[in-house]
């Protein structure tokens, strides 16, 4: 019986201790307003059937309710799946920076956009930065230093990151 | 302070903590690329994409100039250090900025940007945790990867809390990684120029790959509008595609981490808005992204290390770490022993060559003993031990004359050039010193052993008093075969056995075990009649006299595998030369034939009894409980196995020791400049074989200098593991 990428995603982020939940569209608001701590902020979920307007997300906010915000939530371009890793394009509604300033990042990934390996990632990466010069993160787990003599999460970027999977509509 | 002295004082400072560091991270590698499947061949792939890049990269340079400039970038490739800094200077004059925030860069500290902007008037900030202690503390990084690996939590605790005065004290790393994002991130925030180093650049699209688990870089890049990335020219690779398998091998190889957090992609300029952190009215969408991009692509004699057939393979280095925490001896002393002016570990005797020079090579280069364990570790399959042979080589014929060369000069029947030190060519010459020992003994070995003679050793040769001599044996291997005869009737296959230096005139009972449970297998056995293998003057960097060595020895091999005789080789160090180093001494055809047709004589022995060869014939183990250590270059060439599956089928009860080296490493161990650290290397090995588990066991090791250095460790009789199976 074979692994699907979703699963095989959710077992890599366990053993990264992420945690990840899927979701409908339907339950969408509820399950983001589960997994952000206020203040949050967000950047638009360009892309996705979902929004963040029945949330507690202030969408696009300015440099300083950043800096004051506790959780930054915002799409991801697709996960993969073997390492547990989410993909962060930077994009000029500031996704890099929402991502990056707050203490926990909380992620969506479309369930059609996990990817089931690093072989099919850079393939995506190739043909998209080619073709728009685009730039973008691999993360995977939450920001992290042993550099002050002990593994300590929480280095310049987020503590935490919370991945939610967003279901097809036709589930 | 002679080099003992300086030693000794790193370990006794630093030992400790990089000890525990490097060996987690080596422990840390085993595990993570055992979870991959395809680990070998992405390793293959690597190294391919690497001397493509290097064979194509001025045409690659071009390209990336193309795909940078396009977008409104600039490139600008600097001959030399003087070049980029004044360049860097430019563009932060430029920008009129006050600060200058960093991401870790070794490429940045070759050219020692840092003093430059800093006497420019500039603030240079480094972000990257470790670097910024470094740069609090005034010291120089210890490990390429994780610079401040030599300093405890305490230490950095104690450094913070006099330089900050903070309101209360930080003691836990969790306070002190707290305390640093606070200090950093108010900077980062205020900073105009961001520079970065870069792993990997992509021709095709200009592409940086930054491998990080701080989130510092992308900080550096997104809280700044100019950003200036330094990088060596080596490091750019064909297209996106081609960063794949370093993605996946960067931090298992190095940290022992799968991945590490940040896998930066930033293609210049990068599209995150331009912000006024302090602005509570404009929304994040409405900055704009104008961000300026400077490229500074370093040569600093990389090009013409990639027209040095020796020093080209270094150019393929990922800088992940892995021959540093794979280095038995690196363990002990960390980077600012074995290390140069910017680089550290074995691979370092390259770059430092390349960048600096051969003098800064030699301060640390001897520290390599040709082990090999990095060779497997490293992900592009470098031969970080040749290299390091090949600047010892330099590094002997760019010296003057040891005024007490006469001394050694009748030892020395050597085919050097110029001049390798008086201790280098006793060592190099070590076969004609053991004929003269063996004729002698056992005079030689009282002599040997006098005080007076020991300090007379010590004083022009830098032999360390405190090691025990080998004591060369007046009958010799060849003597006593050549007083037998006998003959096996039919022989199932027919060997020519290779009487190795150190078996020959030291250990001279291996040998015969060797040759009576070959025989006790039907085997029939004649010994070779060559030279020592060159294994004695390579370690010293005598390539000419090695290579004399290395084509006798295959000429008067030629014979006899023409013949249909199998060559097996009871040294470890000796069948590892004819397979690995003689392929850089010998013409291919002569190398492939001895390499394909040589036996380490355990391997051999697994051979015959899987092909039905009589295991009776040989004495059972009957659960006896051994100890085994493999030998490092054994081990490397995977070779270790057939030891414990030979002793398994015979019903012995195997532990194995799992150190990378055991420290002696020929003719390192009995050198006054390392004794300490060779000692310090052994004593792990001492402590695995004397723990409760192991106390009891019988010690038996392949290598002859792991069993002088077992001598010197164990109360303990050891031998090699042929001689458990010796029917006499």
């Amino acid at each position: 019986m074979s692994v699907t990428p979703v699963e095989s995603l959710s077992a890599a982020l366990s053993r990264l201790d992420v945690p990840c939940e899927r979701t409908t569209p339907d339950e969408f608001a509820a399950t983001v307003t589960a997994h952000v701590t206020d203040p949050a902020v967000g950047v638009p979920l360009d892309g996705l059937d979902v929004s963040l307007s029945e949330t507690p997300v202030a969408v696009d906010p300015t440099p300083a309710a950043l800096e004051a915000a506790r959780t930054g939530v915002t799409p991801s371009s697709f996960a993969i799946a073997d390492y547990g890793s989410v993909v962060l394009p930077s994009t000029d509604s500031g996704l890099e920076l929402v991502s990056l300033f707050t203490d926990r990042h909380v992620v969506v990934v479309e369930e059609a956009d996990v990817v089931p390996d690093m072989d099919t990632a850079f393939e995506r990466f190739g043909e998209a930065f080619r073709a728009d010069a685009g730039s973008a993160i691999i993360a995977t787990g939450p920001s992290a230093t042993a550099d002050m003599g002990a593994l300590v999460r929480g280095a310049h970027g987020p503590s935490e990151v919370h991945v939610l999977i967003l279901e097809d509509d036709d589930d | 302070m002679t080099k003992a002295d300086r030693l000794r004082a790193v370990m006794a400072a630093e030992g400790d903590a990089v000890r525990e560091n490097t060996q987690g991270f080596n422990e840390g590698r085993y595990q993570s690329v055992e979870r991959l499947e395809d680990y070998e061949e992405l390793k293959t792939t690597a190294r391919a994409i690497k001397e493509d890049a290097i064979e194509r990269l001025p045409e690659l340079i071009e390209e990336l100039r193309d795909s940078i400039e396009a977008r409104g970038g600039t490139v600008y490739i600097a001959d030399d250090p003087e070049e980029a800094n004044e360049y860097v200077k430019e563009v932060v004059a430029d920008r009129g900025a006050e600060r200058v925030v960093k991401s870790k860069s070794m490429t940045s500290e070759e050219i020692e940007v840092n003093e430059a902007l800093e006497s420019a008037g500039v603030d240079v900030l480094e972000t990257d945790l470790g670097e910024w202690v470094l740069q609090v503390a005034d010291e120089a990084p210890s490990h390429i990867v994780a610079p401040a690996i030599h300093k405890s939590r305490a230490d950095i605790a104690r450094l913070f809390n006099e330089r900050f005065d903070p309101d209360e004290p930080l003691e836990t790393a969790e306070e002190l990684t707290a305390f640093a994002r606070e200090y950093l991130g108010e900077r980062i925030r205020q900073a105009e120029v961001g520079m970065t180093g870069a792993n990997f650049i992509t021709a095709d699209t200009g592409t940086m790959a930054l491998v990080t688990s701080e989130g510092n870089a992308r900080k550096t890049v997104a809280a700044t509008d100019t950003q200036i990335a330094v990088s060596g020219v080596e490091k750019v690779v064909p297209s996106v595609e081609d960063l794949q398998p370093f993605v996946e091998l960067i931090g298992r190889s190095g940290t022992g981490q799968d991945i590490t957090s940040y896998i930066s992609l930033f293609t210049p300029p990068v599209g995150t808005p331009t912000v006024d952190f302090d602005d509570d009215v404009t929304p994040l969408s409405a900055f704009d992204d104008d961000r300026d991009f400077h490229l500074v692509l370093i040569d600093n004699g990389r090009m013409a290390m990639r027209q040095d057939d020796d020093l080209r393979e270094t150019l393929y280095c990922i800088r992940c770490s892995a021959c540093s925490n794979s280095c038995a001896n690196f363990q002990q002393v960390g980077g600012h022993a074995f290390g140069g002016e910017t680089y550290s570990g074995g691979i370092a005797t390259g770059w430092e060559a390349g960048v600096e020079g051969l003098d800064t090579a030699a301060e640390f280069n001897d520290l390599c003993t040709g082990c090999s364990r990095c060779v497997e570790a490293c992900p592009v399959g470098i031969d970080i031990p040749w290299i390091n042979t090949v600047v010892r080589d330099r590094i002997n014929h760019s010296g003057e004359a040891d005024g007490f060369d006469f001394l050694v000069d009748g030892l020395s029947p050597d085919e050097e050039t110029g001049a390798p030190p008086l201790q280098k060519r006793f060592f190099g010459n070590f076969e004609t010193v053991a004929k003269i020992g063996s004729a002698l003994a056992p005079a030689s070995n009282w002599l040997a052993a006098r005080t007076v003679s020991r300090r007379l050793l010590e004083r022009l040769l830098g032999i360390e008093r405190r090691r025990a001599l080998p004591a060369f044996q007046r009958e010799t291997f060849t003597d006593w075969f050549e007083a037998r005869s006998t003959t096996v009737e039919d022989p199932r296959r027919r060997v020519v056995l290779y009487p190795d230096l150190y078996t020959n005139h030291v250990h001279v009972e291996r040998g015969k075990a060797a040759v009576r449970v070959l025989e006790a297998l039907d085997v029939d056995v004649v010994l070779a009649s060559a030279p020592s293998s060159g294994r004695a003057p390579l370690s010293q960097g005598m390539i000419a006299t090695a290579r004399d060595h290395a084509e006798r020895v295959a000429a008067a091999l030629e014979g006899p595998i023409a013949d249909g005789r199998d060559v097996v080789v009871v040294e470890p160090s000796d069948h590892a030369l004819f397979e690995r180093e003689y392929e850089q001494l010998l013409d291919e055809t002569a190398h492939e034939r001895l390499a394909s047709n040589s036996f380490e004589i355990l391997e051999y022995v697994f051979g015959l009894l899987e092909n039905g060869a009589p295991t009776d014939a040989l004495v059972q183990g009957e659960g006896q409980k051994i100890a085994y250590h493999s030998h490092c270059q054994q081990r490397t060439l995977g070779l270790e196995a057939h030891t414990v599956a030979v002793l398994e089928t015979l019903g012995y009860d195997v532990v194995t020791s799992d150190v990378e080296c055991c420290g002696m490493a020929g003719s390192f161990g009995y050198k006054t400049d390392y004794y300490d650290v060779s000692m310090a290397v052994g004593e792990e090995l001492r402590t695995q074989l004397t723990d409760t588990d192991t106390r009891d066991r019988t010690v038996v090791a392949s290598g002859t200098s792991c069993l002088d250095q077992l001598d010197d460790l164990l109360e303990r009789p050891t031998s090699h593991p042929i001689q458990l199976l010796d029917p006499s």
